[in-house]
């Protein structure tokens, strides 16, 4: 609790006391008192015991009496409110809630008038405490950010702020600290714990020549990084910013409910003012008109139509809404931040929760981007044998297929038995491996082998055709391999509620449907060009329906025209890729696409809360001003409407803290 | 220009808003946030005027809490 917390506490408490104190004194409760005590009371006849006369203290005593604690506890409140006025601020909570207690003391009802001010600030102070404990929260969720770099500087370590070290400088981190910087690993190795930027809880391998991402944990070995980012452009710097900026970009709730209040407050004052002044008038109009068409003033009615008026007031201030929509907002992005899941704004989480179609790209995304050797088809020698001979007159090409089959040859293979590679510009290679000629490649180069090849086998890849002095060898598919869990996130993506699943690719068309339909896809375009792809988004956001959202999710690495142009641009793998995170709205930090998953879940999950809030507290306060208005609502029932309700929206909108698998 | 101030006793959710709708309406400011959960103020504004207009702004603020501080650095 913060130091003015606590004076709130003080207070309550004090007020509490007193009021208690004085209501024993009151005459039906005088009785309480101990006898040596019976001339404390405030209307001492009251309690007289023979029944004699009864002779009331002055009501203005009872009064007097009532206002001790009253200033006590309301005194800051009724000063807000006269200095508010003055500003030009009429409609705040401060005026209502003056109002309404002054009012309810104007009618006699000082119990009442003193309780609901009480009542106010222990919401006010409950308020207050939930939120800045879930502030907290969420501050610890994101606690990454770096408090020191150990940087070397004349052979000595020195700590310094992370800010003031330079690109090009050395640092060391110790085992147990966070990594400050990004940078490349020259010295040492050791394992990174990355849950606080992607929420995977495996730790990292890395060794001198990798790089490491600010924001990390070093878990085991002491490491010497050449620091290649500023601390500004760093990752965590990044990261940092991106999650403080987000509440900037509020949903459409959040607008909803601002401009909700602004209406809200001025209209139930008038609606009071119009039920304290409008009943008592139209039948005192009756009367001297002598129509008969109401019953006639009763005495005290003006009160009682004041006092129906003054719950009005009571009940109509926005907070317990204007408070738990960002709360459960900025809950679900700090929840999701916590999981590797950094999402730019309010209303991106609003429209996350809203999607209907969600769009892949392939490499990358579903694939891990890599080529692999998935099938050997050997003809009249071993799968090794072959890989071999493929490999050897590989050799010297970069290409990222023959890299692949580079990979999948057996090792310490000697590569000096192969001479005289030639490259045949699109269609592969020919050499000489332990003096026979190899050919290596495509169709075309089969044909030019004059070897009798197998046409198209292979369905899911690329195939390389193997040719041994003229007679066919084999051939090897290489493909890239889809992630492990691409099929569970895309049914779990349907269990959450998204239509339509759909591939783009410019991948070759039977590559791109075997992939698609092996991972329960809905719709698979292949053969695209960059340009086709956002074509093809356009296209699927015309078919959309109205209240749905389409989410485009791809490696953001050359996909950024699509990734704005969808509702929502989701990029994956984007730990240490600043374009990435520029270009997207969601960002995923990791390559786990369950992750997506999970983003939906926690954004459907924030708006449910948000829903809730909003049909809760509206709900509670129109029954309760339903009820005031025919006469059937007390203080009490408006306070609770009030804050026992902003209460119960913040207890509520912080369960988005809590972690959501 | 572009500016992120803290804000120091922002307690009421409402209030924010109020000060966002206030500052919004000064001349010369082309976007203003005020983040009550995170108890931010982020201004955009012209240039030349950004001194005067943050003044502006801190006065706004005032207006509308009194007890609410801008901390300008």
């Amino acid at each position: 609790m913060t130091r003015k917390q606590k004076k709130t506490l003080l207070r309550i408490l004090l007020a509490a006391g007193l009021l208690v104190l004085v209501w024993v004194l009151e005459p039906d409760t005088a009785w309480l008192l101990p006898d040596w005590l019976s001339w404390l009371p405030l209307a001492p006849a009251a309690v007289s015991q023979n029944g004699a006369v009864a002779r009331y203290a002055p009501g203005w005593l009872t009064g007097a009496a009532y206002l001790i604690p009253y200033a006590v506890i309301g005194w800051d409140v009724a000063w807000r409110a006269i200095r508010n006025i003055k500003d030009g601020q009429v409609f705040d909570e401060n005026f209502l809630m003056a109002v309404a207690t002054v009012g309810a003391f104007g009618c006699g009802e000082y119990r009442e008038g003193v309780a609901v001010m009480l009542f106010y600030q222990v919401g006010e102070l409950f308020q207050s405490v939930a939120v800045s404990r879930s502030r907290q929260s969420i501050a610890q969720l994101m606690d990454i950010r770096p408090d020191y770099a150990n940087v070397e500087r004349d052979g000595t370590l020195v700590q310094v702020d992370p800010e003031e070290v330079a690109v090009g400088d050395i640092i060391v981190i110790k085992p147990g600290e966070r990594v400050p910087l990004d940078g490349t690993v020259t010295e040492g190795t050791s394992a990174l714990d990355t849950a606080a930027l992607t929420g995977e809880s495996l730790p990292r391998d890395v060794e001198p020549g990798q790089e490491v991402v600010s924001g990390c944990v070093n878990l085991t070995g002491v490491l010497r990084v050449t620091v290649s980012r500023p601390y500004e452009e760093s990752t965590v710097a990044k990261i940092l910013d991106l999650v403080e900026n987000s509440a900037a970009k509020k949903a459409k709730a959040e607008h909803f409910i601002t401009k909700f209040a602004r209406y809200y407050t001025p209209t139930v004052v008038f609606a009071a003012l119009a039920l304290a002044v409008l009943p008592p008038v139209c039948k005192l109009a009756d009367d001297a008109l002598g129509l008969g068409l109401l019953p006639s003033l009763g005495p005290g009615e003006w009160m009682m139509w004041v006092h129906r008026a003054l719950i009005f007031l009571v009940v109509s201030c926005p907070c317990a809404l204007v408070i738990s929509i960002p709360l459960s907002f900025f809950g679900g992005i700090g929840g999701a931040s916590r999981q590797g899941i950094l999402v730019k704004g309010g209303n991106y989480l609003e429209a996350l929760a809203q999607v209907g179609i969600v769009v892949f790209d392939k490499t990358g995304t579903l694939t891990r981007g890599q080529f692999a050797v998935t099938q050997v088809h050997p003809q009249g020698m071993t799968e090794e044998e072959l890989l071999t001979l493929a490999a050897l007159a590989e050799q010297w090409s970069n290409h990222p297929i023959a890299r692949s089959i580079r990979s999948a040859a057996p090792e310490n293979l000697d590569w000096e038995r192969a001479a005289g590679a030639e490259e045949e510009a699109g269609h592969g290679i020919k050499a000489v491996v332990d003096g026979c000629s190899v050919w290596v490649g495509n169709d075309k180069l089969m044909e030019q082998a004059g070897a009798d090849w197998e046409r198209n086998p292979g369905q899911e890849g690329t195939v390389v055709h193997v040719a041994l002095e003229g007679r066919y060898a084999g051939w090897i598919q290489v493909s890239d391999r889809e992630k492990e869990e691409a099929a569970q996130a895309i049914r779990e993506l349907k269990q959450a509620g998204v239509r339509r699943t759909v591939m783009l690719t410019g991948d070759i068309p039977a590559v791109g449907e075997a992939l698609g339909r092996k991972l329960g896809l809905d719709e698979i375009h292949a053969g695209l060009l960059p340009q086709d792809k956002v074509t093809w988004v356009e296209r699927l956001l015309e078919e959309k329906k109205p209240e749905e959202r389409l989410a485009f999710v791809g490696d953001g690495i050359n996909d950024a025209p699509v990734l704005s142009r969808a509702d929502i641009g989701v990029a994956m793998g984007a730990m240490g890729s600043d374009a990435a995170i520029e270009a997207a709205d969601v960002v995923l930090m990791d390559d786990d696409l369950t992750k997506l998953s999970a983003a939906v879940r926690i954004a459907r999950k924030t708006l449910a809360i948000v829903r809730q809030n909003i049909v809760f507290a509206l709900g509670v306060k129109f029954l309760v001003l339903a009820l005031s208005a025919v006469g059937l609502a007390n203080m009490w029932m408006a306070v609770f409407a009030d804050v026992g309700v902003s209460v119960i929206a913040i207890l509520n909108a912080s369960r988005m803290l809590g972690k959501i698998r | 220009m572009k500016k992120t101030f803290r804000m120091i006793d922002l307690d009421c959710a409402n209030c924010a808003a109020k000060m966002e709708q206030a500052i919004g309406k000064l001349e010369g400011v082309t976007a203003v946030n005020i983040s009550f959960m995170t108890q931010k103020m982020t201004l955009e504004a012209d240039d030349e005027r950004f001194d005067e207009i943050v003044a502006q702004a801190v006065k706004a603020c005032k207006k509308v809490e009194p007890d609410c501080q801008v901390v300008v650095k």
